[in-house]
């Protein structure tokens, strides 16, 4: 149910004038939802960041997924690309 | 990548039958200056609660539709979750808070002029909500009130 909780805010606060984005492990969900910008990650339910303690990887997460607020061609979901390895 | 094909028959029927919401046609809130001036704030559907906040109901039939304000100057160790959920693995989580509530690595990409700032507040939510009636009517319009308020720029989704 995360995906659609987290979608039902970030539809309204991108109604409201506040640009967003966000992360999906279940990307069929956020599809059907139509979040308008999703970073679709490989990992399962509950590590949606990737791995515990590994600041690397999330932070490239993360940056994926802001990267996506340059994007207008909504709504738009990417699969996230993995350049950081294991710490 | 989960896939709905991949899940427990239970948790796959359920996903397959259930009414997903549906937010229909959004204008797209274009962001109007460079991320690195942009002040970012995070919503988390992992059921966290900072220190001296009450925990999420985890008996509520169709979900605890509350939410709490999440301080942007908290200690991430310090954040406990109740996420009721027996659908996700919790390990991620109470290993590192930053896997439901990635604060540590969102300063991280301020320290490094990728991002801003880091809002004032954050929003936590408990994901399970399957009547999300009264989540959308009340719960909803408060967290866009909060982030309009503290003129937020850009919201980042974070589920588990």
């Amino acid at each position: 149910m995360c995906p659609q909780t987290v979608g039902l805010v970030q539809g309204a606060l991108e109604s409201a004038g506040i640009t967003t984005t966000g992360l999906t492990n279940v990307a069929e969900v956020s599809e059907k939802i139509g979040v308008p910008r999703a970073l679709a990650v490989p990992w399962p339910l509950g590590f949606t960041m990737g791995e515990p303690d590994n600041p690397a990887l999330q932070c490239d997460v993360l940056r994926q997924a802001l990267a996506l607020t340059d994007r207008d061609d909504v709504p738009v979901i990417e699969a996230y690309l993995r350049a950081v390895e294991n710490d | 990548m989960v896939r709905i094909a991949d899940m427990k028959s239970t948790l796959k029927l359920f996903m397959r039958a259930y009414r997903w919401r549906k937010l229909g046609e959004i204008e797209p809130a274009q962001r109007e200056k460079p991320l690195a001036e942009c002040r970012v704030a995070l919503v988390s559907s992992a059921g966290i609660v900072a220190p001296g906040q009450a925990p999420y109901d985890q008996k509520a039939k169709v979900g605890d539709w509350s939410w709490r304000e999440i301080p942007g100057d908290v200690d991430v160790a310090s954040l406990t979750e109740h996420h009721n959920s027996p659908s996700f693995d919790h390990s991620g989580i109470e290993a590192d808070g930053n896997m439901g509530f990635p604060l540590d690595r969102l300063r991280e990409l301020v320290a490094d002029g990728i991002v801003g700032e880091v809002a004032p507040r954050h929003a936590s939510v408990m994901g399970s909500i399957l009547a999300p009636g009264r989540f959308v009517r009340k719960t909803v319009p408060e967290i866009v009130d909060a982030f309009t308020a503290d003129g937020v720029d850009v919201a980042l989704m974070v589920p588990v």
